[in-house]
């Protein structure tokens, strides 16, 4: 493979950009492989690409249904943080932002992570508490937390509304400095290119029709493009989760739901934080472009259709609006919706299945990219080692059985109940 | 924007209901040992299809009813819709 320097683009810049490898090759589906991934997106990348580092398989398969950076991995806001009170949810994503940091070295592919911070703002005083709380649990966790009252956020964020006459004042917020974005397109490519060339294929425009299962045990999977015969299978469709299960014969604890995100007319710099506001469900970024990033609520219904409805959009903008008032004098430049696994107590599932030899990846909601490094990591370890880590074992799929839910937030599913 | 027609008062905006997820769970019969993979099933596990879902909506700024409304999750098109008592065939 070649590596990418300053070397090589002056080299390339010289010949005019025309003797660029290929990122990835597009190679045709062989018989048989030891581990296939359905789904070509972060997590299913990221998965490949552990595989071949972390326990040397390489006669992997990544089968992906559309084209790589054409799902969830590229409709996502970007957010990377690991703000989470629970042990399961703040170790297993702590340990991913040291693969954040690590990342563009990594896969010599720049994803220009940008650590910016993060503030979730408060708007009572009980909201200060429990930020309080979750802080302190953050740091018992080795992760970075700083509980801001309302001076200090006003000289990190003045454009927010500060004024004396808002329905939700700003009390103060908790910010992880150490969160921030990445280039979300970037990083699927950056993966896709290192697992391909560690010998990985990666199988695009591929659609999985069936499983082959006996005896308990899994055999191989049918494609609109031929059998594959696998030891091994891992599911990392996060949306279509809940299509492929019923294939298998499985009903899980999760609901497929659409959520929106925009983006404004780009504008100069004005914002170098990621912020959140507390009265409702509303996140804001500057892109390097300058646009203005912004995402919140699902639709609210389930759905398959990748696109979203103005009610839940206007929604949210108004939430924008209360916290930064400039955003109204803003045009909306591009508006689009991406389908989320919506697990019931709002954390992922990383784990074996009943199926031997069958692994499974989803429940993701609202924060599949950021934890792209670690569930790859993990679920690679998962299906090499045929155990889950521990840094997975909390996610597993029969915690909602036995009562060991995450409900960090309790927000899966069912939004109308928060 | 989905335009719902509520069987108490006719077509109406999405604004006015509230969503309450899927309607053909059925909870557990009463006076009765229920294991807990039914009750797993009851409370968390979802089909979840793509295509024809019948689901519960609220008329929650209307008549306040609850209503079964069959909808295709993919295009959003509503077939019918029903009373929440309603049989349907």
């Amino acid at each position: 493979m070649q590596k990418y320097s300053i070397f090589s683009l002056v080299k390339n810049a010289l010949t005019g950009h025309q003797n660029w490898d290929l990122a990835w090759k597009d190679p045709n589906p062989k018989e048989e492989y030891d581990v296939v991934i359905i789904g070509g997106g972060g997590h299913g990348l990221a998965t490949a690409y552990y595989l071949a580092k972390e326990h040397q398989i390489t006669k992997v398969a990544i089968i992906e249904k559309g084209w790589i950076g054409g799902g969830n991995v590229g409709r996502n806001t970007t957010i990377i943080r690991s703000n989470y009170m629970h042990d399961e949810n703040g170790l297993f994503s702590e340990f991913g932002m040291d693969l954040w940091r690590k990342m563009s070295q990594d896969l010599n592919y720049n994803v220009m992570f940008s650590p910016r911070g993060i503030i979730n703002l408060a708007h009572s005083d009980a909201q200060m508490n429990a930020y309080a709380r979750r802080g302190n649990s953050m740091r018992l966790n080795g992760i970075d937390a700083v509980l801001l009252n309302r001076e200090e956020v006003k000289e990190l964020i003045p454009m927010a509304d500060f004024s004396d006459n808002v329905r939700f004042p700003i009390f103060g917020g908790l910010m992880q400095p150490s969160a921030g974005t990445a280039r979300h397109d970037a990083v699927a490519w950056g993966y896709a290119r290192q697992a391909d060339s560690m010998g990985v294929d990666i199988i695009q425009n591929c659609e999985v029709t069936g499983f082959d299962v006996s005896a308990g045990k899994i055999k191989g999977i049918r494609t609109s493009r031929g059998n594959i015969k696998a030891k091994k299978v891992g599911l990392c469709v996060a949306g279509s989760t809940n299509i492929l299960a019923e294939k298998l014969n499985i009903t899980l604890p999760i609901e497929t739901h659409l959520l929106q995100a925009c983006v404004s007319e780009p504008v100069k710099p004005v914002l170098d934080k990621v912020v959140t506001f507390g009265a409702g469900h509303f996140y804001i970024s500057q892109s390097d472009k300058g646009e203005m990033v912004m995402g919140g609520d699902l639709d609210g219904y389930n759905s398959y259709a990748q696109r979203g409805n103005l009610p839940t959009l206007q929604h949210v903008l108004t939430e924008g609006i209360a916290m930064m008032p400039f955003l109204s004098k803003l045009k909306m430049l591009r508006t689009w919706g991406g389908i989320m696994d919506m697990s019931m107590d709002g954390s992922p599932i990383i784990d074996k299945t009943h199926i031997e030899g069958l692994y499974l990846n989803c429940g993701w909601c609202y924060g599949g990219f950021k934890a792209t490094p670690a569930s790859g990591w993990t679920f690679a370890h998962t299906i090499a080692q045929d155990r889950v880590h521990e840094l997975n074992a909390g996610y597993s799929l029969n915690r909602f059985s036995t009562g060991h839910l995450i409900d960090e937030k309790g927000l899966g599913t069912k939004t109308w109940i928060s | 924007m989905l335009h719902i027609k509520c069987p108490h008062c006719g077509m109406r905006s999405q604004n006015e209901f509230s969503y309450g997820g899927d309607a053909t769970v059925k909870r557990p019969e009463l006076n009765k040992e229920v294991t807990d993979q039914e009750w797993d099933n009851f409370v968390y596990n979802r089909v979840s299809p793509r295509g024809k879902h019948l689901e519960l909506w609220q008329h929650l700024s209307g008549c306040r009813q609850w209503i079964k409304v069959e909808r295709d999750t993919a295009t959003h098109e509503i077939f019918k819709t029903y009373k929440a008592n309603e049989e349907i065939a």
